[in-house]
C-alpha cells in the first residue's frame, strides 16, 4: 500500500523573486509561508508539522537556507507535533518527510518551504577569494581540490560522457532554455522574460563545457511554500486538492556521491524515477505536464530519460527544435520558465507550477485539461520525484 | 625546484582518507580487499563485494582512462588561470574506480574521452599530494 495517496497539497504560496538584493530573504520566506497557509484556508494555528530541507541554521535569514524551522516556527507561533529535515529525496526530501509524518499520524497539516537567499549575500566564488582557501570536507574532498567547486563542473562531466556516447549536440540542448524563456514571457514573476535565440545561445560565454551561461539557472532571493495535508481533511478546504499519486527518492548509488556511481553517467534521478513509477499504475504517457529540475539544461535531459519520456540516449532528439516540450507539444515542460528563467527556487518553483497547472490556475500558461503532472528534482548523488494528480 | 603550485582547497585529512592524500607522492593508493582483491573507493570499512574486513591501501599503476571531462571557463578561483580541464578518470585496474582530477601537461583542446592518462602528483601544504593526470 503506497500511502502517499492519502495525502495532498492543499496550499501553495510564493514570495516575490528578486535577482538583485531587495527584500531580506527571511521576510520573503514569511511571505510565502503565510500565503500558502492562507491559500489552504488555514491559519498558523492549524499547522501542526513543518518539514524543511536543508535544515539551515537558526538566526540565519539569508544564503541558500534562509529560513530555518526554528525561526519560521517562532515567527508564525506554530505548535508542532512534527518537525523534520532528513535527506531522502533531494529538494523534495521535506515533501516525502511530510507525507511520512502525516500517514504515521504525527500531524495533519505540514508546512514545507524552500527559502533561497543566494543574492542577498554573494555566494560561490566569493568564498574562494580569501588569501587562505577554505579546507574541503566530507564528499567534496573528491572534487574541490581539483578546482571543481560548482555543480556546473560535476554535471558538465556527466553531460560530456552522455553527449559523447549518444552524439547529442549543443544545438539540441538549446531547445530547453529557448522554450523555457518563451514560457517565462507568460510568467510575470520570472526574472528573465525576453526571448532567447539560438544565436544568442551559441554565442554565449562558456561557464563549464558543455554549459554556457544560458544552460545554468539563475540564483535569486525568494521562497516557495506548500501545505501538505491528510487527504480526508482536504474535501472541506479552500482549494481543490492536488494528490500525491506516487513519490520516489532513495539511493541505489552512493548517497551524495557525484563521482563513483557504477552506472556513470546515470545519476540518482534514475533511482528516484524508478521508485516513483513502481508505486503507481500510471505511465509516462499519462503525464500532461512535466516540471523537471533545470539547475543545468542537461539535468532536465537526464530526467526526461530517467522518467521514460524517451529512451536512454534519445533526449537530444526528443527535445530537438522544442516542439514536443512546448506548451502545445506532447509534453509541456517547465511551463513557468523553470529555474533558467524564473529563478533558482530550487525545485519548489517547479512544484508550485505543477499545482497551479493541476488546479487550472496557471493563467496565460495553463495547459488545457492538465490532470497528471510530474516533477523531478536533483541529480548527481541526490534525487526526488513526485507524480501529482488533479483528482 | 619548480615554483610553488597554485593553492587548492585542500581536503581535511581524516582516518578515512589519509592513505589517499598522504601518499608521499610514491604512487596512487586505493583500498583493496585481501579476501577477493576488489578495489573500493572512496573509503569502505568492509569489502562490499565479499564482506571481508581485510581492506588495505594498495599502490596501483596510476594508469587510467578519461571517461568524461569539462573545460572550466568560470574564474571560481581568481588566482587560477582559466580554462582548465576537470575530468573523471577510471583506473586501469578496475573500471568502477573513478576519480575526479585535473588533466595537466596537455593542451586543453587535446583532452578527449577515451584518452589514456597516468598519475602525476602535486605536493601541497600539510603533506598532501594531489593526484593529477597527464597523457600517458
Ligand atoms: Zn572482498
Amino acid at each position: 500500500m503506497y500511502r502517499e495517496k492519502e495525502t495532498c497539497i492543499t496550499g501553495i504560496g510564493q514570495s516575490a523573486i528578486y535577482r538583485k538584493p531587495t527584500v531580506y530573504p527571511f521576510t520573503l520566506a514569511l511571505d510565502a509561508c503565510e500565503a500558502a497557509i492562507a491559500d489552504a484556508g488555514l491559519t498558523p494555528a492549524d499547522i501542526d508539522g513543518v518539514a524543511c530541507h536543508p535544515l539551515g541554521s537558526s538566526m540565519v535569514g539569508e544564503g541558500n537556507a534562509s529560513a530555518s524551522p526554528t525561526d519560521i516556527q517562532k515567527s508564525l507561533d506554530l505548535k508542532l507535533t512534527y518537525y523534520g529535515s532528513g535527506e531522502n529525496a533531494a529538494q523534495f526530501s521535506p515533501v516525502l518527510n511530510a507525507i511520512a509524518a502525516i500517514t504515521a499520524g504525527y500531524c495533519k497539516h505540514v508546512l514545507v518551504w524552500r527559502a533561497m537567499g543566494e543574492r542577498w549575500i554573494p555566494m560561490y566564488s566569493h568564498g574562494f577569494k580569501a588569501a587562505v582557501l577554505p579546507r574541503s570536507v566530507s564528499w567534496k574532498v573528491w572534487l574541490e581540490p581539483f578546482w571543481a567547486p560548482s555543480a556546473s563542473n560535476w554535471v558538465g562531466i556527466h553531460a560530456s560522457a552522455h553527449m559523447h556516447k549518444y552524439g547529442i549536440t549543443r544545438e539540441q540542448m538549446s531547445a530547453i532554455p529557448i522554450v523555457q524563456r518563451r514560457n517565462a514571457a507568460r510568467n510575470p514573476k520570472a526574472i528573465y522574460r525576453e526571448p532567447l535565440t539560438l544565436d544568442q545561445y551559441m554565442d554565449a560565454r562558456m561557464v563549464s563545457t558543455p554549459f554556457c551561461l544560458y544552460d545554468c539557472d539563475v540564483p535569486c532571493d525568494g521562497t516557495t511554500a506548500v501545505v501538505i495535508s491528510r487527504a480526508d481533511l482536504a474535501k472541506d478546504m479552500r482549494q481543490k486538492p492536488v494528490f500525491f499519486e506516487a513519490v520516489g527518492g532513495g539511493a541505489q548509488g552512493n548517497i551524495g556521491d557525484w563521482v563513483s556511481r557504477p552506472d556513470f553517467p546515470d545519476m540518482m534521478m534514475h533511482d528516484a524515477a524508478k521508485m516513483m513509477w513502481s508505486r503507481t499504475d500510471l505511465k509516462p504517457k499519462d503525464v500532461d505536464t512535466a516540471h523537471l529540475y533545470d539547475g543545468f539544461t542537461y539535468l532536465t535531459m537526464f530526467w526526461l530519460e530517467a522518467l521514460g519520456f524517451c529512451k536512454e540516449g534519445e533526449s537530444g532528439a526528443f527535445i530537438e527544435g522544442g516542439h514536443r516540450i512546448s506548451p502545445d507539444g506532447e509534453l509541456p515542460l517547465n511551463t513557468n520558465g523553470g529555474q533558467l528563467s524564473e529563478g533558482r527556487m530550487h525545485a519548489f518553483g517547479h512544484l508550485h507550477e505543477a499545482v497551479l497547472q493541476l488546479r487550472g490556475q496557471a493563467g496565460d500558461r495553463q495547459i488545457k485539461d492538465a490532470k497528471v503532472s510530474v516533477s523531478g528534482v536533483g541529480g548527481g548523488g541526490l534525487g526526488g520525484a513526485v507524480l501529482l494528480r488533479a483528482d | 625546484m619548480s615554483e610553488a603550485p597554485l593553492m587548492r582547497p585542500l581536503p581535511v585529512i581524516t582516518d578515512m582518507n589519509s592513505y589517499f592524500w598522504r601518499s608521499g607522492g610514491e604512487g596512487l593508493r586505493i583500498l583493496r580487499c585481501g579476501g577477493c582483491d576488489r578495489y573500493s573507493h572512496p573509503y569502505v570499512g568492509r569489502c562490499p563485494s565479499c564482506g571481508s574486513r581485510d581492506v588495505k591501501p594498495q599502490t596501483v599503476s596510476g594508469r587510467a582512462t578519461v571517461v568524461g571531462f569539462t573545460v572550466n571557463h568560470q574564474p571560481w578561483f581568481p588566482h587560477v588561470p582559466v580554462p582548465y580541464v576537470i575530468a573523471y578518470v577510471e583506473l586501469e585496474e578496475q573500471s568502477d574506480i573513478r576519480l575526479a582530477t585535473n588533466i595537466v601537461n596537455c593542451p586543453v583542446e587535446d583532452v578527449a574521452i577515451g584518452m589514456k592518462v597516468k598519475v602525476v602528483f602535486e605536493k601541497q601544504d600539510d603533506d598532501i599530494y594531489i593526484p593529477l593526470f597527464e597523457p600517458a
